[in-house]
């Protein structure tokens, strides 16, 4: 005959579960990464000539070492930086001052105009690092309201709110013209 | 008038909690499987910068880290240094750092390999500059400032 075995007590179970969950709880980090992405430029070939980009196509924002900017050789807040950068990336056909512009022609979008504007940033060797993501975000936040402002007008949505397709036919038509300058250092 | 009630004494049975084991595992689990160990221990500080224009830093797989601040240990100076995975590091060794961080990872995947720069902000720009240019040269184009999530406005 078999003895009956007794059952095992699992009033505990919870317990030891609960000791597991600390643990992890404890342990557990959750911080999901946020930044700014960019794409860094191919190196430089030594003797390649330096492509030449008309002055009125260009808006050279730089930053001193005591992290104060100059556009276009006039001193600017941060806080104007934005607003600046739009108007300049805003294409004004007519304008002799303002960058050339030129018709283009996208798929799902149709026929768009776009300026041949670029934004280059300089820095300092001792800018500091929070002054460069600062104006970095300010000109990222320029460019994202412009893909806005066209994504409601072709597609009456706002930028967040479109498909695949939708989104790889805005980023064509506004593309993210930043860039960076070769570092100079002041000092030599 | 109708009669619903049956019988005089009216007591609340005991809540079971037989089930209780089976919430906590599950909660166990899901804490199991968000969990992620710290691998690196930090030997600088890097207060990060904020920015509003932020996008989330996906595949955590794909994504490498190089952190730049001013050393936890008081006795090695405030001169900004660069840390790779557990050691202090030159712009120098980025190169090395970067290959075998590729060889580490499947070789499709390396054009998604992300760089994310953990950078304190107090940091000048000319460390950052020089990562920058040793990132460029090895070919690691895909680059990630990371930064908090700019609360107030």
């Amino acid at each position: 005959m078999a003895r009956k075995v007794p059952e095992i007590n699992s009033s505990s179970q919870a317990d030891i579960a609960f000791l597991l969950l600390c643990f992890f709880l404890m342990t557990t980090s959750m911080d999901v990464d946020y930044g700014i992405t960019r794409r860094l430029p191919p190196p430089v070939e030594e003797n390649i000539e330096d492509v030449k980009v008309k002055e009125r196509n260009v808006m050279n924002v730089m930053i001193n070492k005591s992290n104060k900017l100059l556009v276009n050789g006039r001193p600017c807040e941060v806080d104007m930086l934005k607003d600046k950068a739009k108007e300049f990336m805003t294409p004004r056909p007519g304008d002799d001052s303002a960058p050339e512009v030129e018709t283009k022609t996208f798929d799902l979008i149709g026929e768009v105009l776009m300026t041949k504007g670029v934004i280059s940033l300089q820095n300092d060797r001792a800018t500091s690092y929070e002054m460069y993501i600062k104006v970095q975000d300010r000109l990222a936040s320029a460019f994202n309201e412009m893909k806005n402002e066209l994504s409601l007008k072709k597609f009456g949505k706002k930028y967040i709110e479109l498909n695949e397709e939708q989104t790889k036919a805005i980023n064509e038509a506004v593309p993210v013209r930043v860039s960076e300058a070769e570092p100079v250092d002041y000092k030599k | 008038m109708a009669k619903f009630r049956k019988g005089g004494k009216k007591e609340v049975p005991q809540v079971s909690t037989s089930s209780l084991p089976d919430i906590v595992y599950m909660l166990i689990f899901f804490f199991m499987i968000t969990t992620t160990m710290r691998d690196v221990e930090l030997k600088v500080s890097t207060p990060l910068p904020a920015a509003k224009e932020i996008q989330k830093l996906e595949h955590k797989a794909l994504v490498c880290s190089i952190y730049i601040g001013t050393p936890r240990d008081k006795s090695l100076g405030t001169e900004s240094r660069i840390q790779l995975d557990d050691a202090f590091a030159t712009p120098d060794d980025i190169a090395n750092w970067i290959q075998k961080e590729r060889d580490s990872r499947n070789p499709a995947d390396i054009p998604l390999l992300t760089t994310a720069l953990k950078v304190n902000k107090e940091t000048r720009m000319g460390v950052v500059t020089d990562v920058k240019q040793e990132l460029r040269k090895v070919g690691a184009f895909r680059i990630n400032y990371t930064t908090l999530k700019e609360t107030k406005k």
